[in-house]
């Protein structure tokens, strides 16, 4: 049996977390998922700011605090520059051997591939030029190729958020590329436990008010068996709950159809499996089937597609929520006489008794809305009466960068391993 | 006896670009012939009438007594795109909670 912790759902999450799952028990694996789609575009960014940059920077910073700790560490956190990543953690942690899988950035390729929006159907040719990253989805198959060589690290850019978590099972037990129902068992661990404590209490609406110490609440553990067989937990004496509603709850997360949930290196079938309570924060899962591989990897890309921005205010009682809506009909009046062009805006009032009003808009072109910025606070001079909440000045334009989901050959992508130490 | 779906299930919502997901479990394994009875497609669409533009699709999972919905067009483009504050569509899996049921 090997455990395998999973102590990041995002770039962003509770830097604590990693710490207590090597500290507070045994483990033999840290998987971390710093990616989410829209965080590669902000890499590549950065790295086009100083090409030194382009990774997840607290990583090597956490490495640093988890070196002594003895358990290897599989992480996602290379972003669009692993290499750049794995150096930084290299001089600060000298003894550790890293390795780097690369060749999912097929940012100098889309033009050999069609790359349609899986949704739209539409070609990339179309927004090409505002093109800012692409990367393929990888399987866990090269990151298991990275543990062979004995690394304490293995660092990575785009992957397949569950792989990180198959691939110390591939290395370990000796899976092989078409052990469908053996990939699919490791794929569903994966899938539970890849956003951090969302499978051990945290955002969990199944008897949430009696979940327990949500301040210390422990992050995910995997006990994974040879067989496929794993049982899902937390560290004893840590917060929150691992209970059959926990885990159900996250086995739907963000799934289109259960009957075949698509990763690189096999299709899985969450509605083959079984989940019985193991004892107390112990969920055991069997049965997990999978089929086979699919043909076409996913590509992530993104773009810039435009701009937008967003401000609130609050209104007091009398009549507040009234107030509200009519604020918002005098700023969008007012935009009209300007003679704004937006793409879309949307108005939302929350609330009664006190109400807040929030507006948002968005255009291709950053003008309307900079003009935009500038007519929703005067409302608090010149408006219905008692608007306030504005304690952060005017709303701030922000770029959009969108989301392009596409497909290319399996074929197309080549992962190559480079070793530090 | 009429009651709300949240006094038998429970649900967890997320996105998928413009795609909102909803998946609804019964706390008790008798109850998801309730959910499959109750909880339609059709129903889900018109308790977020104002919310989701596109069609909704029911998927089955008697595995774990839960049913998952398929949402699209439901955050006004989505992820970076939408100007919603439920930009990722967190708050649905909540809402379904007060459709009114006969159970």
């Amino acid at each position: 049996m090997i455990r395998i912790g999973c102590g990041q759902g995002f770039w962003g999450d509770s830097s604590e977390a990693p710490v207590r799952l090597v500290e507070d028990g045994p483990l033999d694996y840290l998987a971390l998922d710093y990616l989410a789609e829209v965080t590669m575009s902000i890499l590549q960014k950065q790295k086009k700011e100083n090409p030194a940059f382009g990774y997840a920077r607290d990583f090597p910073a956490l490495m640093e605090r988890i070196q002594s700790c003895g358990v290897k560490v599989i992480a996602n956190a290379g972003g669009v520059n692993p290499l750049g990543c794995a150096e930084e953690i290299r001089r600060r942690c000298p003894q550790l051997k890293v390795a780097v899988v690369l060749g999912d950035d097929i940012l100098d390729r889309v033009d050999e591939f069609p790359l349609l929006n899986i949704d739209t159907g539409e070609a990339l040719s179309n927004v090409r030029e505002h093109v800012l990253s692409a990367n393929a989805y990888i399987g866990a198959f090269p990151l298991a190729e990275a543990l062979k060589t004995g690394a304490d690290v293995v660092v990575t850019g785009r992957c397949a958020d569950a792989a990180l978590v198959l691939a110390p099972m591939i290395f370990e037990f000796g899976w092989g590329e078409t052990d469908w129902d053996l990939l699919a068992a490791g794929i569903t661990a994966g899938h539970i436990v890849e956003c951090g404590a969302q499978c051990t209490g945290g955002n969990c609406l199944a008897d949430w008010k009696t979940i327990p110490d949500l301040a210390r609440i422990g992050y995910p553990i995997v006990e994974a068996e040879a067989d496929g067989t794993f049982v899902i937990t937390k560290h004893i004496g840590s917060g929150g709950r691992v209970s059959l509603g926990s885990v159900k709850e996250q086995l739907v997360y963000e799934v289109g159809d259960p009957r075949a949930y698509y990763t690189p290196d096999v299709i899985a079938d969450f509605t083959s499996v079984t989940l019985v309570e193991d004892g107390a924060d112990r969920v055991k899962v069997t049965g997990a089937h999978g089929l086979p591989r699919p043909e076409m990897l996913k590509a992530s890309i993104s773009y810039h597609w435009g701009w937008k921005a967003a401000g609130t205010l609050v209104y007091g009682p009398p009549m507040a929520a009234e107030k509200a809506r009519r604020g918002a009909a005098i700023v969008n009046e007012r935009c009209e006489l300007l003679g704004l062009k937006f793409d879309r805006t949307v108005t939302e009032v929350f609330g009664e008794e006190w109400a807040m009003l929030r507006m948002a808009v968005r255009a291709s072109e950053r003008g309307p809305v900079e003009r935009w910025t500038r007519e929703m606070i005067p409302l608090v001079l010149n408006g219905p009466p008692g608007a306030t909440g504005y304690g952060d000045g005017r709303p701030k334009a922000h770029q959009v960068v969108a989301y392009w989901p596409a497909l290319l050959p399996r074929t197309a992508v080549a992962t190559r391993l480079e070793v530090l130490g | 006896m009429k009651m709300q779906l949240g006094s038998i299930a429970h649900a967890r919502s997320g996105d998928k670009g413009d795609l909102v997901n909803i998946g609804v479990i019964a706390y008790r394994a008798e109850d998801y012939e309730v959910l499959l009875r109750e909880v339609t497609a059709e129903r889900v669409k018109a308790h977020f009438a104002d919310r989701i533009e596109g069609s909704v699709e029911r998927f089955e999972l008697p595995n774990i007594g839960a049913l998952n919905f398929v949402c699209r067009q439901a955050l006004m483009g989505g992820g970076t795109l939408s100007l919603l504050s439920d930009a990722q569509g967190k708050s649905f899996g909540g809402g379904i909670l007060s459709m009114e049921i006969e159970a």
